[in-house]
């Protein structure tokens, strides 16, 4: 019930359109995005979405009309020539692209500033270049047939099927050019036009969404998906459908939080705009925290899952060896902990996990090894025994440096392993240290995994 | 110039130029007015299997570049069997160097090598079946097709390598142009691309190959060419090879060239 209180206010109709806005936003841009973020020329949209400003107001002192073609002609003619002018200063100024970009966007941001301040009765305020109006957009209707539908919607629509369009139609041009230029030469794929036709469409998109989202959100939008993506798969094809879907989220998520966060503190709803941004920037850092791969959450725990592995490994190889001494496969508790450089928790996890795989009985403060147990616990002594033979006969290595090596490595052997490490180490039974090397347990047991 | 007059016979004018792999005629590119690679001139044998070899900084990599109008050349001409490379480009296959790939890019083994067809796909068509048939098969033939859909940054540089010479392989051109494919790459894929070479002059195709161990030269090549900014000496490997060549490549660079070119750097800042 708290739910629909904080929704009090919210219509459909209008918040709706407000909604599709956004997500022709980012679809459009993140279409686009990819390839940015792929060319590490993240920072263009920045940059156009700054500089169009001197052709904002170059076609309104032109046309003397704030109407929308004369504005986005003005604008888009402006945004090709920064990445043409960028790419001037990079290969004639020998300076690096961002430092190109920086000098360009800047200069013409600031001599758009420049001339509102001479044309004084331009109406573009600060506000709406940053952040936009796009809580306003379904006030600005056209009519198409009986429909009376926002003009920014429209106008995104067209954008956002152009771009489809173009990655679609020149999706292996486009891959082709990212990735290996000179290759795209050879196969006849001209690289230069695939960039600039990438220049001219984030330059019409970033005209288009400028005017609903302002230039934060554009940026946001162009780059902040598709790195997400990039997290979250290695394939191309998939990282852009990736994209278009978490910034269609992130559009969503932005207006219904933009609405509903701040009545639920009893404020009014902030910048729908703003709010998209930050939507973004959290859906990003999820797909940092639990990407499958990448991701930091998944990492941690497959390093944790893999410290568990070897924790019980050692426990066991202990207890053997234990066995071998005394005669009795029986260790503390507590002993084990100081021994194998563990704590409480992580001992008591892997002990628990023994005693469910029926490897140790646990009596209380005593550990005891099964039969089970036992064969494991020969394998790996057996593994560590044996790489000991291998490194000082075959890597000849001084004898105080092997056991560190072969402890590592004896939680990835396997039977197959062992069996070529025999043929490869001479036949006296004994490990360098005089030992002896346990036989191979019986069949029915495989032993500690492979390294699989 | 110590070119064996075997070679010399293929003389510019000849009707036979159509059959020269590579021809490259009075090349100078510069850098910044910098000369990289000054007056080189050579014909290639089809057929034959080309070890280019220089020091750091002769221009190996741009001589290849330069062929493949990469980077812009001050004067001179290049041509693959006998037209400029523009014409003839789907006839030539090309091993990038490793350091200019991008490895975090989100394509795999399969996608790598299905891009050495997508000149034969034609323009906003998709890739078909029959194409990434093709490019499994170059990946089995370098022996890696088990990591056809592995992200190209989890392959070994062997592995990674041998991607790039399926790459190639499945172009199915006439001449190769590999820029240092035996860099970083393990002894069990120095055996395989050596192997491949031998196919490739087999099937009469001719490779050309920018190599730094010298020592395996004769074994790998039958033809060489010495760089260090001109050509020093080319010609078949047991002509060729020979030590005096080899002090004139790696003993001492141009260094008169060096000044002259920073005596025009200096005019120039006076003027």
């Amino acid at each position: 019930m708290a739910m629909l209180a904080v929704l009090q206010g919210w219509d459909w109709q209008f918040d709706g359109w407000i909604m599709v806005v956004g997500v022709l936003c980012a679809t459009s841009t993140a279409l686009l995005g990819n390839f940015l973020v792929l060319r590490r020329m993240s920072m263009l949209g920045d940059a156009v979405s700054h500089a169009v400003l001197p052709g904002l107001v170059a076609a309104f002192l032109i046309s003397h009309s704030r109407s929308s073609l004369a504005m986005f002609v003005g604008a888009v003619i402006v945004g090709v020539l920064t990445a043409m002018f960028t790419e001037w200063i990079r290969r004639f100024g020998r300076v690096e692209e961002s430092a190109a970009m920086g000098v360009v966007f800047t200069s013409l941001f600031a001599l758009g500033l420049v001339m509102i301040v001479q044309a004084d009765h331009v109406d573009l305020d600060a506000d709406c270049v940053l952040y936009g109006a796009i809580d306003l957009t379904p006030m600005f209707t056209v009519n198409i047939g009986a429909y009376e539908v926002p003009q920014a919607a429209v106008v995104l629509s067209v954008v956002t099927l152009i771009n489809a369009a173009f990655v679609l139609v020149c999706y292996k041009e486009l891959k082709i050019s990212s990735f290996d230029p000179s290759l795209a030469h050879s196969q006849g794929v001209r690289p230069a036009w695939m960039h600039y036709a990438l220049m001219v469409l984030v330059a019409v998109t970033t005209v288009a969404c400028f005017e609903s989202v302002g230039n934060i959100l554009v940026v946001a939008m162009l780059v902040v998906p598709p790195s997400a993506a990039f997290l979250l798969t290695h394939r191309l094809g998939l990282m852009i459908v990736l994209s278009v879907v978490i910034g269609a989220a992130g559009a969503i998520l932005g207006h219904v939080g933009a609405f509903a966060i701040p009545r639920a503190f009893g404020m009014p709803s902030t910048s729908t705009a703003g709010m998209m941004s930050v939507a973004l920037g959290g859906l990003f850092v999820l797909a940092l925290l639990f990407a499958p791969q990448q991701g930091l959450v998944s990492r941690s725990i497959r390093r944790f899952v893999l410290s568990q592995q070897i924790l019980r490994d050692d426990i066991v190889a202990y207890l053997y060896r234990a066995g071998e001494r005394h005669g009795e496969a029986i260790a503390k508790r507590s002993d084990l902990i100081t021994e194998l450089f563990s704590s409480a928790v992580p001992m008591s996890l892997a002990l628990r996990r023994l005693v469910r795989q029926d490897c140790i009985r646990d009596c209380g403060q005593q550990i005891e090894l099964t039969k089970q147990g036992e064969k494991l616990g020969k394998a790996l002594v057996r593994s560590h025994r044996l790489w000991e033979s291998y490194l000082v006969e075959q890597a000849e290595l001084d004898r105080s440096k092997i056991h560190d090596k072969a402890e590592q490595w004896e939680h990835f052997t396997g039977q197959a392993l062992r069996d070529r490490l025999v043929d490869q180490t001479s036949s006296t039974g004994l490990d360098p240290h005089g030992t002896v090397i346990p036989a191979e347990p019986k069949s029915d047991d495989d032993g500690p995994p492979d390294a699989s | 110039m110590t070119g064996p007059a075997k070679i010399e016979t293929t003389n510019q004018d000849s009707v036979e130029q159509g059959d020269c792999p590579l021809s490259v005629m009075d090349l100078t590119v510069a850098y910044h007015r910098k000369p990289v690679i000054w007056d080189v001139e050579f014909d290639l044998p089809a057929g034959s299997l080309v070890g280019i070899v220089g020091p750091n900084g002769a221009g190996k990599s741009t001589l290849l570049k330069a062929v493949m109008e990469l980077v812009p050349r001050a004067s001179g001409r290049v041509e693959v069997f006998g037209k400029p490379y523009h014409l003839s480009r789907r006839n030539v296959g090309y091993v990038p160097q490793r350091e200019s790939v991008d490895w975090d890019f989100p394509v795999d083994a399969l996608d790598v090598v299905t891009m050495g067809l997508y000149g034969q796909v034609g323009w906003g068509r998709p890739v078909r079946q029959k194409h990434r048939d093709l490019a499994m098969q170059a990946l089995e033939h370098v022996g890696i097709a088990d990591l056809a859909k592995r992200q190209i940054s989890q392959l070994s540089g062997g592995q990674q390598q041998r991607t790039f010479l399926a790459r190639a392989l499945v172009q199915d051109a006439d001449l190769y142009l590999m820029d240092e494919p035996f860099a970083a790459v393990d002894a069990a894929t120095e055996k395989a691309i050596v192997e491949i070479l031998r196919e490739l002059k087999q099937r009469k195709k001719t490779a050309v190959v920018i190599h730094h161990d010298l020592q395996t030269v004769p074994a790998y090549f039958d033809y060489v060419v010495l760089l260090n900014m001109r050509v020093v000496a080319h010609g078949p490997v047991q002509e060729v090879f020979t030590p005096e060549n080899l002090q004139k490549t790696y003993g001492g660079r141009l260094t008169l060239l060096d000044e002259v070119t920073e005596a025009m750097r200096r005019r120039e800042r006076s003027l």
